[in-house]
């Protein structure tokens, strides 16, 4: 209990915080601050949310020294995690909690997105509701402006609340130049070189929505973000070099004649 | 793998045993006992005999040499894969002993020989089907888009030329591709599939019900309630495998060839992400804000798709209509482009698809003709609000 009043002390070692953070699994927080964790006005409403309160966050701030049976420290342990990942949620949307996030988001230790087209664009976790035991934590790609799913089981049970669903928007607001340049590239699904035609309808008409928004950008005289100029060649380039015939617009399933 | 019927220690069950190659199906004998297969592989696989042989099991001489890698193997050993070549036969000149130092450049040659033959195969009846009963069994995995409520993908390329991409990863939901979770299949060539497989898959079987679609028509309502609903139906879904396709309005029966519920169900309204901050949605305007909704777009009403097909059939060759009308008269001057025939590989894959064709084993010429997607003065997309856009 010795430590509990003089929270900005500088030397004070955080075991409960480090062990969490560097356990297997929890690859996905960051270290909270001692003294955002020990101010209470950043912990307004979370006691009613975490069972054993003051225990758990006695053992988050490393001064519990309760005397109990195992069933009993192991409850306070599940609340201590639960708590940590509470408050969590709300210091990364701070100044220096999205600091921290966006050194580990330049390590990409979240992740990288699966899509082929974004080029492992480094991901950030979310949530998709910020009330805890909705949904588990997802990861969000700037350059595709998509979700997609951990790659290991270890934290696709992580609960997705403990990132919420304002963070990572939040975070390419405050720091804009992390924003990825766009791309219209895109797999175009082929049989034979021929580009398949209710697919490349859908495209067509997808490319459409595109310009639409982009024409209503430059209206509003606003950067579109788009990586310059990538329309048809480049992009044909990175797909196929020796089929010709496709690029013409042949489609399969649109002609008749057989 | 798939039919469990091989030959245990053969060369290619073991090829397709080992770490990585699971996407892999195993090429029947048959298949590759047919010369026409193999069509022009001879000039682009180095000591294309002897790795020919190899992966037949055919052994140049009688002495044998154990030269396959058996190790991996889990499997019993009833060995009466020894007396095949029957149907093989090639000029006489095949029995070559083989030195020691030329049996890794034979075996890796043997893989990339058993890769463009499976380029072939997959596209063709039996080993589509081959890899309909691996789809069927998750063997490729699921898409990791969060709305493709775990669709599952295919193995494909993005080239079919060796030695250019790895394996990617083809979901039909969202008809993106991506790259394998487990970094072991980027030893694995994106050629040995090929960029036709893909796509013919879900066109010989248009009954396949890809992915979970699900209500699209909550769409039109605010996006944090589709996402609500997104994220309860994301949780049942584990205990109920079955779920119901609701579409909005009466669609038709075919797309272009595709059932309506089958082209990109993980895709369009409520399939979106809409970005938020503290529950406000971020503006098109902001600099962060978003810019990617068209890439997960779809038209609630499907029939806008062949609407616009059906405006231009109308119209004819109408005046100044922007680039969809060039596009259609590209169409129109297809036969011609083919008959010119600019380059030797083009006219072998044409041909390829007129062989698949006829036997039947590709389904490829769908219905429907013509195409183009009306963005002139006065079509049809006008008409049409862009869904989810505010
Ligand atoms: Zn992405
Ligand atoms: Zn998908």
């Amino acid at each position: 209990m010795d430590d509990f009043n003089s929270e900005t002390d500088s030397d004070y070692t955080s075991y409960w915080r480090d062990w969490f953070i560097s356990s297997r699994g929890n690859e996905y927080f960051c270290e909270i601050d001692e003294e955002y964790l020990t101010d209470r006005f950043n912990l307004t409403g979370l006691n009613t949310e975490v069972q054993y309160y003051q225990y758990a966050l006695d053992l988050v701030t490393d001064v519990f020294d309760l005397d109990c049976d195992d069933e009993m420290r192991e409850q306070i342990e599940k609340s201590a995690r639960h708590l940590y990942g509470l408050v969590h949620a709300r210091y990364i949307v701070t100044t220096r909690g999205l600091a921290k996030m966006l050194e580990k988001f330049k390590k990409a230790d979240f992740g990288k997105c699966p899509r082929v087209m974004c080029d492992a664009q480094p991901l950030l976790p979310m949530g998709q509701s910020d009330v805890a035991n909705t949904s588990p934590v997802k990861l969000y790609c700037a350059k595709c402006e998509d979700l997609y799913n951990p790659k290991s089981s270890r934290h696709s049970t992580i609960d997705g609340a403990y990132f919420g669903t304002s963070f990572h928007n939040i975070l390419f607001q405050v720091y804009p130049a992390m924003l990825p340049p766009k791309t219209q590239k895109r797999y175009e699904p082929r049989v034979f070189g021929f580009r398949v035609h209710a697919a490349a309808a859908l495209n067509r008409w997808q490319a459409e929505q595109r310009e639409q928004m982009k024409e209503r950008l430059r209206q509003a005289r606003i950067e579109t973000g788009f990586e310059e100029e990538d329309e048809e060649l480049e992009s044909e380039e990175e797909m196929e070099d020796d089929i010709e015939v496709g690029e013409d617009g042949f489609e399969i399933g649109a002609t008749a004649p057989q | 793998m798939s039919s469990s019927s091989n030959v245990a220690e053969s060369w290619i069950s073991s090829f397709c045993g080992l770490l990585g190659h699971e996407y892999f199906a195993e090429v029947s004998e048959d298949f590759i006992e047919d010369d026409f297969n193999l069509t022009g592989l001879q000039s682009q696989v180095p000591m294309y005999k002897e790795a020919l042989e190899m992966i037949l099991d055919v052994e140049p001489e009688e002495d044998d040499d154990e030269e396959d890698e058996e190790e991996e193997d889990d499997d019993d050993d009833e060995v009466l894969g020894d007396e095949k070549p029957t149907g093989y036969r090639r000029a006489g000149d095949r029995r070559h002993l083989r030195m020691a130092s030329d049996l890794s450049v034979i075996e890796s040659s043997a893989e990339l020989l058993y890769g463009l033959i499976h380029q072939r195969y997959i596209t063709s009846r039996p080993g589509i089907q081959q890899m309909a009963e691996k789809y069927e069994l998750q063997h490729f995995g699921t898409c990791p888009r969060v709305f493709c409520n775990s669709c599952k993908v295919l193995p494909v390329g993005c080239n079919d030329t060796p030695g250019q991409e790895t394996v990617k990863l083809f979901c039909p939901c969202c008809l993106d591709v991506y790259t394998p979770p487990n970094s072991r299949f980027q030893a694995v060539d994106g050629a040995f599939f090929g960029t036709t497989f893909g796509c013919l898959f879900f066109m010989t079987f248009p009954e396949l019900e890809i992915g979970a679609p699900r209500a699209s028509s909550s769409g039109a309502a605010d996006a944090l309630l589709a996402i609500q609903s997104a994220t309860a139906e994301s949780k049942s879904r584990s205990s109920s495998a079955t779920n119901s396709t609701v579409m909005p309005t009466v669609q038709p029966a075919l797309i272009n060839g595709t059932a309506p519920h089958n082209l990109a169900p993980g895709l369009g309204p409520g399939n979106i992400y809409e970005p938020r901050i503290y529950g406000f949605r971020v503006s098109e305007r902001a600099k962060s804000g978003p810019r990617m909704k068209w890439l997960r777009m779809r038209p609630v009403d499907l029939t806008e798709l062949d609407e616009t097909r059906r405006y231009w059939e109308e119209r004819g060759g109408d005046e100044e209509s922007g680039p969809v009308k060039r596009e259609q008269d590209e169409d129109a001057n297809m036969m011609d482009a083919v008959v010119d025939g600019r380059m030797a590989v083009d006219r072998r894959k044409k041909l390829i698809g007129r062989r698949l064709r006829t036997n039947g084993s590709g389904g490829i010429g769908a219905v429907g003709s013509g195409n183009g997607n009306g963005n002139g003065g006065g079509s049809p997309m006008d008409t049409n609000g862009v869904p989810g856009v505010g």
